[in-house]
């Protein structure tokens, strides 16, 4: 099956009914989506469908085909790293970090939606997706700061 | 009353007429016009072959019969022949030599094709390009002169007789239909002889491997066929709620397309009329097709059920981590999809804080005609008619109009 | 060169003689377990510095501090020195990385070694360039001199030059370059763009990936299960079954969670436990040992007193990610990548699971999802190591399930408390006595029967008898005594042996409850001594420490000057973790809605000492943490279970804090104090939190809530009442 992963096409080998995460991980060797509770309960799994945040861990490929997939690997690298990184870094927006590929994405889709989010908008936004070491503050300062650097202001 | 065959002997030969004879533009153009009707390239032109030259295998119970030239070649084809000899053909089953054609020319039913038009079709015939080609050989082990007793038995001659009991329109249907377009020699199931079971008329026959579906009341046709959707399927190959043509049909339909409109018309009215069931028996039927088209869309629902929802809602809830069986949610019984989708897309999910049952949310992991195929899926599962339109209400609730 | 040498070229280091062995002075932190100076610095001919630990990081920052103040003694950046954690092969055994010890214990060891490792380096140098050592300084890896020639660490590392015992003393560099300074974080990077960064995401050649059926309840057993079918199903490698314990390989992860699952839905068990109906009453029924930790025959004096009872659930770590190693079997040889928090007592036990060597097993920590303290990480790692020994050669990678993690990890454990005391006249305390009950809060591997695993295999291991941590740790009596100065004090701990359900350590242990408690009642106290509670607090306290966190929260946060609004109220309180650790002191604002039980945090401000602050923005990001995490088990959290099993399976029928519920702000206020003793942070905002939320809670609505948590229904129907 082909699947459209950060802008590039790639070919999968896992059945079809496969969720998205597994193949993300172990077939492609994208590390950042997490498998929290494949439930849709905490988030860590969230990555882009089209620009939509979704839990990739209950969203089969199958229905994922001419979708345009994006994981964090897609928003920069170590050496670049793009704009929502740059936040997570500079507001050094992680304890163990688990979560936080999960939180990037889904303020991620927030920020492209509506490039003026405000913190309010930003708190609703990450409802779905759950820390347990307490980092939420951090989050929120990243995101608000990925917001400010993505409109262009540094 | 149609007059019998008498005799299994030969026929006497018919002098064959010297010159290229010259005919009437109108009058090959009518010509041109009933061989669509008959489709006389069909058995007579061979695959890759010259128009009309033979050549075209024609398999039977009994061997196969190879479709002869009728170009007017003098020495291979049929150049030499008067249009009594042709008449006699299309008529009686004789050659101009006067023996016994095989009933694979369906001179059953070219017999009720009118003097006016055979007297056409010869002029189109033996206009066609004259062609060089000798005729193959049968392989049939059965003596032309048993084909005498076939004949009696069998062949009833005499042209058409109009029906008063029906208007001008549809004896042309059935004129066409009986005669020149020979269709029950597919669709009519043949006996041990080889001829067609006249009790069982358009009872549905096989041809080059192929079924030629009945076209009576026995049609299998999910959505019965009318006049209307007869006519486009005979002119186009295509009709609403119908498949495409295919196979031996396919080469018919070629060239019956290329008819009048009118005589298309008139040979959809005839076919149509063979279906007699009543109209509330074929608006049943309809109506039962049409329910399962909608059904079978539903089965590509089912890939994404497979795939999002099986996991949880395939183990009930005994199982840890399981969901309800989806056949016992209200949600898919009332009338309205509205709950589903609201469901699917929102997922259930206790009060903030508060410990509860959990379900997902799925929006934004569904694209819209996901969700549609989906819910009309599940719609299925629960032994239900489909609801309508729910694809529009898919499209409001992702909006966000409620 | 030996220490005498050492000496001898008379540096201005402050040493000891060499005395024997027997009457050594003791040696800071972990250098007492691994007084070799090369058992923590190691310096390669090309330069590359190497510094081992044997902690873990656990993302509280350990890795980023530690290699701060090894950069910081060695005068290199922290990119030229590879570290090194725990690792049973490398590193020195440095036991759990656990108790907010790590800064205390190798942060200590590092800094001593490394301090006396550039020492050593310098008067290599002196010698090699026959300068005495005043005359030289050491700057990026390099001894300078002061006529201009340079040397490199590299080129002065010759044999075994740091393979000398660590002195008890040694001279700190005070650069503050590096300590003292928020020194970004070195594993963030990675963490944010997809790199390899914890045992989740290692990936081995040819490995496999496995998952456990476990069993429905405790004490469950494995009377038949259907394997032919699954074992059949396309990509599963292995169905292993030893007793009760089985488990399945599959070659894709996903085949493996649906073949466990198949698995799952044909095995038929057997089950027994009968779990308690009310655990409080059955807790305090239980029998127990009884020790007075402190002011064995205080009695209470007359006078007005005040008594509570305070309640504390069964409530769970719940790492986001649910546990995970790898473990490879080869040729009677494991290898297991774990995030246990003790990599050498894990090795133990698995050497006593397996019946192998310890020398044969190789235990590496990779890190984890959040910790938390004893959670399923253990466990996992057994269940790693059966899988791998049924298919040698392969590397088996087992994850834990959701549902499991919630069912079987060691919980922190329900407590029961009750506190005593006696206002004199002038509204001060004549006397304070308090009870806790608890059973153990450490039941880590050690000992193979320690392993959820152990228990389900044919021939099964039991659990060891568990023991209470002794003071001044302890371990449900942590904290139990007071740090304010109460006269005729007397603590008591009730321990429990027995465990209706599983336990161990739970972040900050007993300390979250018995500061819960104590902060509850303390403010009770000083309501009944018509007293500020900040007031009341500093009345009874001396330690000048204490009171500075106390005064500085309090003022930041503008407590003289609140004016409190309906349905508003604002708490306060204070602890010193273990009475040994780090101070925090903590007010907060609440927000209380009557009618549905609501209650929401407003702000937060929070005040710490943490002695010298290597890192000052790890220290506040593990105070928010805690603060968090805190607020999440106070409002939320309990374990549900009905007669046999535990009904809380995943989020939802567990739930923990969410976005809906942070506050508005949260404060953190880091007092450093250069020079000080390193004191573990970790775990100090937890008590103080649930105090002062619970105290905020009754200043805003009037009511006094001490059973944890105050859940919204709870709140509800205490509210109406």
């Amino acid at each position: 099956m082909k699947l459209d992963v950060n802008g590039r096409a790639v070919e999968v080998t896992a059945e079809p009914t496969t969720p998205l995460l597994y193949v993300l991980r172990d077939e492609l060797g994208l590390n950042a989506a997490k498998f929290g509770c494949g439930l849709g309960q905490c988030g860590a799994c969230t990555v882009l469908a089209d620009g939509e945040a979704i839990f990739s861990c209950l969203t089969p490929i199958s229905v994922l085909q001419g979708r345009r997939i994006r994981t964090v690997e897609g928003l920069g690298t170590a050496d670049k790293p793009g704009p929502m990184q740059r936040a997570f870094i500079d507001m050094q927006a992680a304890q163990c970090g688990y979560c936080i590929p999960g939180m990037m994405m889904r303020a991620q889709a927030l920020l492209e939606r509506k490039a003026d989010a405000s913190e309010e908008d930003i708190r609703g936004a990450l409802q779905p997706n759950l820390c347990r070491c307490g980092t939420h503050m951090r989050i929120v300062r990243a995101a608000v700061r990925a917001g400010e650097l993505m409109r262009g202001k540094s | 009353m149609l007059s019998g065959f008498s005799g299994c002997a030969a026929q006497a030969p018919i002098a064959p007429v010297a010159a290229a004879q010259t005919f009437p533009r109108e009058l090959i153009a009518k010509g041109a016009e009933l061989a669509h009707v008959g489709n006389c390239l069909g058995c007579h032109t061979g695959e890759g072959g010259k128009p009309y030259a033979g050549g075209t295998p024609i398999a039977t119970p009994f061997g196969t019969i190879y479709g002869t030239n009728i170009t007017p070649d003098p020495d291979t084809g049929i150049g030499g022949w008067p249009l009594e000899a042709f008449t006699r053909a299309m008529r009686e089953g004789v050659d101009r030599g006067g023996h016994h054609l095989y009933p694979a020319f369906p001179y059953d039913h070219f017999t009720k094709v009118s003097d006016d038009d055979i007297a056409a079709l010869y002029a189109f015939i033996l206009t066609r390009e004259p062609v060089n080609q000798e005729n193959r050989r049968n392989t049939v082990p059965i003596p032309r002169p048993f084909l005498g007793l076939w004949k009696s038995r069998y062949l009833k001659t005499g042209v058409y007789r109009p029906d008063a009991g029906h208007d001008a329109q549809w004896n042309r249907g059935a004129y066409l239909v009986q005669g020149l377009g020979h269709c029950g020699a597919c669709h009519t199931p043949r006996n041990t002889a080889g001829a067609e079971k006249r009790d069982a008329a358009f009872s549905g026959g096989e041809v080059e491997g192929w079924h030629a579906p009945a076209l009576n009341a026995a049609s299998p046709s999910p959505v019965p066929w009318t006049p209307e959707t007869l006519h486009t399927y005979l002119r186009t190959g295509i009709a609403e709620l119908h498949a495409v043509t295919a196979g031996p049909m396919a080469e018919v339909v070629h060239d019956l397309s290329q008819a009048s409109d009118a005589d298309i018309a008139a040979i959809a009215r005839y076919i149509a009329s063979l279906d007699t069931r009543s109209e509330a028996d074929r608006a049943r039927a309809r109506d039962a097709a049409l329910e399962r088209a909608r059904t079978a869309l539903a089965m590509r629902g089912q890939a994404v059920y497979d795939g999002a929802c099986a996991d949880c809602h395939n183990r009930g809830r005994g199982e840890q981590g399981g969901a309800l069986p989806l056949p016992l949610g209200t949600a898919l019984t009332i009338p309205t999809p509205r709950n589903l989708i609201h469901i699917i897309r929102d997922g259930i999910v206790p009060p903030d804080g508060e410990r509860g049952a959990w379900m997902p949310a799925f929006k934004g992991m569904l694209t819209d005609e996901q969700l549609t195929d989906l819910v009309s899926y599940l719609r299925a599962l629960a032994g239900r008619p489909a609801w309508t339109d729910v694809a529009g209400e898919v499209r409001k609730i992702s909006r966000g109009d409620q | 060169m030996n220490r005498r040498e050492f000496i001898a070229t008379g540096g201005a280091l402050i040493v000891s003689f060499a005395l024997p062995a027997r009457a050594q002075q003791k040696l800071p932190g972990s250098l007492e377990k691994a007084p070799m100076i090369d058992s923590w610095i190691r310096v390669a001919a090309d330069g590359r510095i190497t510094v081992f630990t044997g902690k873990a990081e656990l993302g509280q920052g350990l890795k980023t501090a530690l290699l701060q103040i090894a950069a910081d003694q060695l005068a290199v950046d922290m990119k030229a020195i590879e570290l090194v954690t725990a690792d049973t092969a490398l590193t020195p055994n440095e036991g759990y990385t656990a108790g907010s010890n790590s800064m205390k214990d190798s942060g200590t060891a590092i800094l001593n070694a490394a301090a006396q490792a550039r020492e050593i380096l310098l008067s290599q140098a002196a010698k090699q360039l026959d300068l005495p050592v005043e005359k030289l300084s050491v700057q990026n890896g390099q001894v300078l001199a002061s006529d201009g020639r340079r040397v490199g660490y590299g080129a002065l590392v010759q044999g075994e030059l740091l393979h000398v015992r660590a002195a008890p003393e040694s001279r700190l560099r005070r650069s503050h370059t590096l300590i003292g300074t928020p020194v970004q974080r070195v594993d963030i990077p990675a963490k944010v763009t997809g790199g390899v960064a914890y045992v989740h995401d290692l990936r081995l050649p040819d490995m496999v990936h496995a998952r456990v059926v476990r069993p429905p309840s405790y004490g469950a057993t494995l009377k038949s299960v259907e394997r032919e079918p699954v074992a059949n199903m396309a990509g599963v490698v292995k169905i292993v079954r030893d007793g009760s314990f089985l488990g399945v390989i599959a070659a894709r992860e996903w085949t493996a969670v649906q073949a466990m699952r198949a698995l799952r839905a044909r095995a038929v068990w057997e089950e027994q436990r009968k779990l308690p109906r009310d655990i409080y009453a059955t807790l305090a029924a239980l029998p127990s040992q009884d020790t007075v930790i402190a002011g064995a025959d205080a009695a209470l004096p007359t006078g007005h007193v005040i008594e509570a009872a305070y309640t504390r659930p069964y409530q769970i770590h719940g790492a986001i990610g649910p546990a995970c190693a790898v473990g490879r079997y080869e040729n009677g040889a494991l290898t297991i990548w774990t995030h246990s928090q003790g990599v050498y007592p894990l090795r133990g036990a698995l050497a006593e699971l397996m019946a192998m060597p310890p020398e044969r097993i190789h235990c590496i920590h990779m890190e984890g999802s959040g910790c938390y303290g004893h959670n399923a990480a253990d466990d996992v790692a057994a269940d790693a190591a059966l899988l791998a020994r049924a298919l040698p050669g392969k590397p088996v990678r087992v994850q834990w399930m959701r549902e499991d993690e919630h069912a079987w990890e060691p919980f922190g454990p329900a407590m029961l408390s009750k506190a005593r005391a006696a206002l004199d006249a002038a509204g001060n305390v004549s006397g304070f006595q308090y009870e806790v009950w608890s059973n153990t809060h450490s039941s880590r591997p050690g000992k193979a029967g320690e392993l959820a695993a152990s228990w389900s295999l044919q021939k099964p291991f039991q659990p060891s008898p568990p023991r209470p941590i002794p003071q001044p740790e302890g371990g449900g009596d942590r904290n139990a005594i007071p740090l304010y100065k109460f006269p005729a004090t007397r603590v008591t701990h009730h321990f429990i042996p027995e465990m209706p359900l599983r336990v161990s350590a739970l972040r900050a242990l007993g300390a979250y409850m018995n500061i819960f408690s104590l902060e509850s009642f303390v403010d009770e106290l000083a309501a009944a001594a018509n007293a500020d509670p900040v007031d009341f607090r500093l009345r009874h306290l001396d330690d000048p420490r204490a009171r500075a966190v106390i005064e500085f929260a309090a003022e930041r946060f503008g407590w003289r000057t609140y004016a409190k609004r309906n349905g508003r109220g604002r708490g306060f309180a204070f602890a010193r973790y273990k009475n040994l650790a780090a101070y925090a002191a903590i007010a907060m604002e609440v927000d209380v809605e009557r009618d549905t039980g609501e209650l929401r945090v407003l702000r937060v401000v929070a005040a710490v000492d943490s002695g010298e602050a290597v890192n000052p923005d790890g220290i506040r990001n593990q105070i928010e943490g805690g603060i968090m995490q805190s607020l999440s088990w106070t409002t939320f959290e309990a374990v549900m279970y009905d007669d046999k099993r535990i009904t809380s399976r995943d989020w939802g029928t567990y739930p923990i804090l969410r976005f809906s519920h942070v506050p508005q702000t949260v404060e953190v206020h880091v007092i450093d104090r250069p020079g000080e003793h390193f004191l573990g942070t970790g775990e100090a905002a937890q008590g103080p939190t649930a105090g002062a939320l619970a105290n905020a809670l009754a200043h805003a609505t009037g009511v006094r809530v001490r059973e944890l948590p105050f859940s919204p229904r709870r709140l509800k129907q205490l509210l109406a009442a």
